[in-house]
C-alpha cells in the first residue's frame, strides 16, 4: 500500500478508531522490535536508543506541539535525568529503581523552578532564556569535576539488576531484559502523557496553544499553565535522561548540550510535532540515520539535516502528519 | 430596575491624547445596550475598559454592586463578564466541540484536572451539546473551526462566551466584516438571547440596522466623550446625534 492510499484509508475511519488503530499499530510493533530489528540490519540497543530519544522527543512535545512553546533547552533536563540517575549509582547506592526516580526528580524539579521564570516569557525571549539556563547548568557539568568528572564525564557505573521479590530483572548483561524494561518504563510515561493531554488540564493547554488571547478571556491563568506544561515536560524528559544513563552506563556534558535540544526539536518536528506519535517516529529516523550514516562517514549530520529540510518542505506537518486529517490552515 | 454595569466618570488618556473622557453609563439587568459613535469616538476604548483590558486613567466600573476597575480580564470573566471580539477569537485548529468544550471546563472549575468523574464529563457533554445548538451549529460539532464560515465562527464565540455562564455579555462589532445573511444570522442570535434567555448585553456596533433592530437604549459616543444616551426613537430624534454621526452618513 502506498503512502497516499494508507493516508485515505485512514482519513475513511472516523477519528476514535483510527487512533485505537494507531495506538496499537505502534504498540506491537515496539514489542516485536526485538525480533525484526535484525531483519531488517538492527540490533536490541539500537532500539532501546530509539525508545529512550523517543520519549525525550514526546516529552519535548508536550510543550511545543501542545502548548506552543519552543524550548531550545530541554536537554538540560534530560542531562540532569542522566547526571541524577548516574550519580546515584556511582556515588549513593547501586540500584537501579532509585537512580531513576533520583534523575527524574533533579530534571523535574529543576525544570519546575527554571519554568516558573521561563513561563514568564513568550516568543523569541521564551527560548533563549531557555538556552540560558541550559547553558548555565552545561557549564556547571562541564566544570565541576569533583562531581560530575568535568569533560571527561561520569564512569565507573554500571546499571543494576533490578529484584522484584524472588523475580530477577537482569537488565545489566541481557539487553533484550533491558529492552523490554525501558519499553515499560516507556510504556508508563507516555500512558500518563496520553491521559494528561486528553484531559480537561490538557484541552487548556491547546487553548494556549491556538490563541492565548482567547485563552485568557475564558479565565485560563495563561501563564500558570505554560509554566505547568514546562514542568510536566521536564519531569518527563527527565526519565528519559535517567534512562539514557542507564543505556550508556556514563554520563557526559554532551547530554545538557544545546546541540542535543536542537536535535530534540528536529525529532519532533521532523515526525510531526501535532500528533503524539510523531516524535518517536522523527527519533527512530534520527536515530537510524545516525548510526548509518556515522558509520561511513564524520559528518553524518548532513545527511540528517537534508532530509529534515526536505520534510520541513514537503510535509509541514511532519512524516505522521501526512496520515492526519487535513485541517483548515 | 437594579443597575448590572455602570460606569461613573470614566476617562483613558494614552500619554496626552484623550480617548475616553468623563463617560458615565447604567446599564439596567435583562437590557440590550448598544455603543454607537463615528469612528474614531472611543467606543472600542470604552469597551476595553469596561473588560478590563486595560485599566481607567480615572473613574470607575460598577459590575452587580462591586467595583471592578482593579480586576484583571480575568478575574471579571469569573464573576460573570463575558466577551466577544471584533476580530474572531477562536481556537481554529480545534473543533467547535473542543473549542466549546474548554469553555465549559474551565468555567466547572477544571482548569487543571487531570480527569473528570463519569458524572462530571456527562454534565460537560450536556452543556456542549446544549450550547452548540442553541447557537445554531448542532450539525457542525466535530468540524474544525477555522474552517468555517465567518459567521459560524462568530456563533463559535458566542457560544464559548456563554459557556462562561456570563451574568453580562459583552459583544464587540459582532457583525464586524459580515456578509448580509451572516449578518442577520447573528444579529437573530443575540436578539434570541436577549428576548428569550433575558442575558444582558453591551453591544458595541457599527451596522446602525443591527443597533436599531436590538438595541432597548442606545449610548452615543463622539470624540471620546458622552454624546447622548436613549432609547432607540430618542436618538434617531437627537439633533446633536444627527449631526455628529447619522447627518455626515446621509
Amino acid at each position: 500500500m502506498s503512502l497516499a492510499t494508507a493516508a485515505a484509508a485512514a482519513e475513511a475511519l472516523p477519528s476514535a478508531q483510527r487512533r485505537l488503530l494507531a495506538t496499537a499499530g505502534v504498540w506491537i510493533i515496539l514489542i516485536a522490535a526485538p525480533f525484526w530489528m535484525p531483519l531488517v540490519g538492527g540490533y536490541t540497543d539500537l532500539g532501546t536508543r530509539v525508545i529512550v530519544l523517543g520519549l525525550a522527543a514526546m516529552s519535548l512535545n508536550f510543550l511545543l506541539g501542545y502548548t506552543g512553546m519552543m524550548s531550545f533547552g530541554h536537554a538540560a533536563y534530560f542531562g540532569l535525568g542522566v547526571y541524577g540517575a548516574g550519580l546515584i549509582l556511582k556515588d549513593v547506592t547501586a540500584s537501579t529503581p532509585l537512580a531513576l526516580v533520583a534523575g527524574t526528580l533533579l530534571g523535574g524539579i529543576a525544570g519546575v523552578v527554571f519554568g516558573r521564570l521561563i513561563a514568564r516569557t513568550r516568543g523569541v525571549a521564551f527560548a533563549m532564556i531557555t538556552i540560558a539556563f541550559q547553558q548555565i547548568l552545561y557549564y556547571v557539568a562541564y566544570k565541576w569535576n569533583g562531581v560530575t568528572g568535568g569533560f571527561d564525564g561520569l564512569r565507573g557505573f554500571v546499571r543494576q539488576p533490578i529484584h522484584l521479590g524472588p523475580l530477577v530483572l537482569n537488565i545489566r548483561s541481557n539487553d533484550l531484559v533491558f529492552y523490554y524494561f525501558v519499553l515499560a518504563i516507556f510504556a508508563l510515561a507516555v500512558g500518563a502523557m496520553g491521559l494528561i493531554l486528553r484531559s480537561p488540564f490538557g484541552r487548556t493547554l491547546l487553548a494556549v496553544r491556538e490563541n492565548q488571547r482567547r485563552a485568557r478571556f475564558l479565565g485560563i491563568d495563561v501563564n500558570r499553565h505554560v509554566w505547568l506544561s514546562f514542568s510536566v515536560s521536564a519531569f518527563f524528559i527527565a526519565i528519559a535522561g535517567a534512562l539514557y544513563a542507564l543505556l550508556n552506563n556514563f554520563a557526559d556534558p554532551s547530554s545538557m548540550y544545546y546541540v542535543l535540544s536542537g536535535q530534540f526539536v528536529i525529532m519532533a518536528v521532523m515526525g510531526g510535532m501535532r500528533t503524539f506519535w510523531g516524535p518517536l517516529l522523527g527519533a527512530a529516523v534520527f536515530v537510524v540515520l545516525q548510526n548509518y550514516f556515522s558509520s561511513i562517514t564524520l559528518n553524518w549530520l548532513f545527511f540528517v539535516g537534508l532530509l529534515f529540510v526536505l520534510v520541513v518542505m514537503f510535509f509541514p506537518r511532519g512524516l505522521l502528519g501526512i496520515f492526519q486529517r487535513r485541517r483548515a490552515a | 430596575m437594579t443597575a448590572m454595569l455602570e460606569a461613573r466618570g470614566v476617562s483613558k488618556h494614552f500619554g496626552s491624547l484623550v480617548a475616553v473622557r468623563n463617560v458615565s453609563l447604567s446599564v439596567a439587568k435583562g437590557e440590550l445596550r448598544a455603543i454607537i459613535g463615528p469612528n474614531g469616538a472611543g467606543k472600542t476604548t470604552f469597551f476595553n475598559l469596561i473588560t478590563g483590558f486595560f485599566a481607567p486613567t480615572s473613574g470607575e466600573i460598577v459590575f452587580d454592586g462591586r467595583t471592578v476597575s482593579g480586576l484583571s480580564a480575568e478575574q471579571r470573566v469569573k464573576i460573570g463578564m463575558a466577551r466577544t471580539f471584533q476580530i474572531t477569537e477562536v481556537f481554529p485548529e480545534l473543533s467547535v466541540d473542543e473549542n466549546v468544550r474548554i469553555a465549559a471546563e474551565v468555567t466547572a472549575g477544571h482548569a487543571l484536572s487531570p480527569w473528570l468523574s463519569a458524572l462530571q464529563e456527562r454534565g460537560i457533554d450536556h452543556t456542549v451539546s446544549d450550547l452548540i445548538a442553541r447557537v445554531g451549529l448542532a450539525g457542525k460539532a466535530d468540524r474544525p473551526v477555522g474552517e468555517l464560515a465567518h459567521g459560524d465562527q462568530r456563533a463559535v464565540e458566542i457560544a464559548m462566551a456563554l459557556a462562561l455562564r456570563p451574568r453580562l455579555l459583552l459583544l464587540d462589532e459582532p457583525t464586524a466584516g459580515m456578509g448580509e445573511q451572516e449578518t442577520h444570522q447573528i444579529a437573530g442570535l443575540i436578539r434570541r438571547l436577549h428576548r428569550e434567555e433575558s442575558y444582558t448585553i453591551i453591544l458595541v456596533e457599527h451596522d446602525m440596522r443591527v443597533v436599531f433592530h436590538l438595541a432597548d437604549r442606545i449610548t452615543v459616543l463622539d470624540q471620546g466623550a458622552l454624546l447622548a444616551d436613549g432609547t432607540p426613537e430618542e436618538i434617531a430624534a437627537n439633533r446633536a446625534v444627527q449631526e455628529a454621526y447619522l447627518g455626515k452618513a446621509a
